[in-house]
């Protein structure tokens, strides 16, 4: 019988201990169909399982947490190129990479808010944060946006060297969560890199490939007449071809991630997205000013 | 060891195994199984959740309403997979964000479920504790066998690391895309099966049916 205690509290530490082991003896004689007996073993089994997932949903939060953030921030810097086999990814990020938030539209710097605690994904799903996007210029089929976003510099001497940018759209399967790193010049790809995304592997699962992501360096994404033109083409570049700082090869297999990766790319920079914005990070520099 | 509990623990390995013979928890054999990596912490974490929900199962056998027996078992399955998904959130995370929806499948494969209705109900704990160890390796087996085969295949590489050089980074090896998609996983099933049948006839079914021939003018009722 001792296996059975399972189910029931012991009896030692009840208050009633007599008369709690002795209504635990009458039922665990009952027959198992018994109508008395199937509720309280339901309920008894549902009270320990709850129990055992509550403590280690709520022991393991912190750890979770802890990792997320880590995950986080392990791709800040990988896509800003400070990721070392052993850099020490807290410290890095403390030292080297400043967050902050800009307001999308206006494309000035919002202080008012906590830049650690603001979540860009959470403030898209909240009402009191976030805006719908007419479906004729949701390119990036992501229906509704933060009108806030977070933003990632990193300076050296004082001067900006990299913005990074957090970009997400549709591709086949998922909504692909990503970065984008440009120069001080608003205007020349650094890096990018997607941290969240399920893509069917080795085809459209390919946009984490770094062999493809490296092809993203020094890519222009504005035309002369400042519209977002970078994009995936079919195939493979042609270096030589008027245009081709404008384009990068498109994942093999995977036409309908490629488009995703290109609209989210054309959203994400255009006037919706952080057009503004790298409009007066530019002018500020022009000016030789500090940001 | 006693030789009972050798049996019930090395049976569902090849002559009785919960993929390839009971052709159970396909699903997730053909999901998860387009990198060892991931492959392998599926397959332990199965392994986890069968072998202690049966258990589990079994030391509440004798008290389990016959009613509300299906759902006592999910429960406490459920429960499993729960905490098992937490586990791997707080340690391994990126393997976790790899394996997503699939942990959480768990409480659905078949193999759990199977064994705890087939086996726990009847066993006590430790022998139901011991089948369960050896249904997962029996999974984990073909799991890690399909994966194999799909990441060689399809990718060039065996837990990440290259093996063969694929020609767009300038080797030999052009992969095989169709590897890395989950019908694959089906081909390569197949073709375990067919082994093994073949090296253990005994895991050959009888016909259900036989065409034998029929005297004239009879079965024309239809």
């Amino acid at each position: 019988m001792s296996n059975d205690n399972k189910d029931q509290n012991d009896p030692k530490t009840a208050p009633t201990a007599s008369g709690f082991s002795a209504y635990k003896e009458r039922i665990l004689a009952l027959g198992n169909d018994s109508l008395e007996k199937t509720i309280v073993v339901a309920l008894a089994l549902c009270l320990v399982c709850a129990v055992f997932v509550s403590f280690s949903a709520v022991g393991l939060k912190p750890l979770q947490i802890y990792n997320k953030a880590l995950d986080m921030k392990k791709n800040i810097l990988d896509v800003a190129g400070l990721l070392d086999a052993d850099t020490d990814i807290d410290q890095a990020f403390e030292t080297q990479i400043e967050a902050k938030i800009v307001d999308l539209k206006t494309g000035d710097y919002d202080d008012s808010i906590n830049v650690v605690s603001f979540d860009q994904r959470k403030a898209a799903k909240d009402p009191q944060q976030n805006e719908a996007i007419p479906r004729k210029s949701d390119i990036a089929s992501i229906k509704v946006k933060s009108k806030k976003a977070k933003v990632y510099l990193v300076k050296k001497g004082g001067q900006i060297s990299s913005i990074i940018l957090p970009v997400h759209g549709y591709g086949l399967w998922s909504t692909m969560y990503g970065f984008l790193a440009l120069d001080a010049d608003g205007q020349t790809v650094q890096s990018i890199s997607f941290y969240d995304q399920a893509e069917t592997p080795g085809l459209g699962g390919e946009v984490v490939n770094p062999a493809w992501r490296a092809l993203w360096k020094g890519k222009k994404v504005y035309s002369a007449d400042s519209r977002p033109v970078l994009r995936l083409i079919k195939g493979v570049v042609d270096a030589s071809r008027p245009g081709a700082e404008h384009q990068i090869d498109g994942l093999a297999g995977a036409t309908l991630t490629s488009n995703g990766v290109s609209n989210l790319i054309r959203y994400w920079m255009g006037d919706e997205g952080f057009a503004p914005y790298l409009n007066k990070v530019r002018t500020i520099k022009g000016k030789g000013e500090g940001v | 060891m006693k030789a009972e509990t050798k049996k019930v623990l090395v049976d569902p390995l090849v002559d009785n195994n919960p993929i390839t013979l009971q052709v159970l928890g396909i699903c997730s054999a053909l999901a998860v199984t387009s990198q060892m990596k991931t492959s392998i912490i599926m397959a332990l974490a199965l392994t986890v959740v069968v072998a202690c929900s049966s258990a589990a199962i079994s030391m509440v056998r004798n008290h389990i309403p016959s009613s509300i027996r299906i759902i006592v078992q999910m429960t406490i399955i459920a429960s499993l997979v729960i905490v098992v998904d937490q586990i791997l959130k707080a340690f391994v995370y990126d393997v976790s964000k790899q394996l997503s929806v699939f942990v959480g499948l768990i409480i659905t494969n078949c193999i759990v479920m199977g064994r705890a209705e087939a086996y726990a109900m009847k066993n006590p704990p430790w022998d139901s504790f011991v089948d369960g160890i050896g249904n997962g390796l029996g999974y984990s087996l073909i799991l890690l066998i399909v994966a194999f085969f799909r990441e060689l295949l399809g990718a060039g590489k065996l837990f990440g690391i290259e093996i063969l050089k694929l020609t767009k980074d300038g080797g030999w090896y052009e992969p095989n895309g169709l590897m890395l998609l989950p019908p694959s996983a089906f081909f390569i099933i197949g073709l375990i099966i067919w082994a093994f049948r073949s090296w253990k006839p005994a895991q050959v079914e009888s016909p259900d049916y036989k065409i034998s021939a029929i005297a004239h003018g009879e079965g024309g009722h239809h």
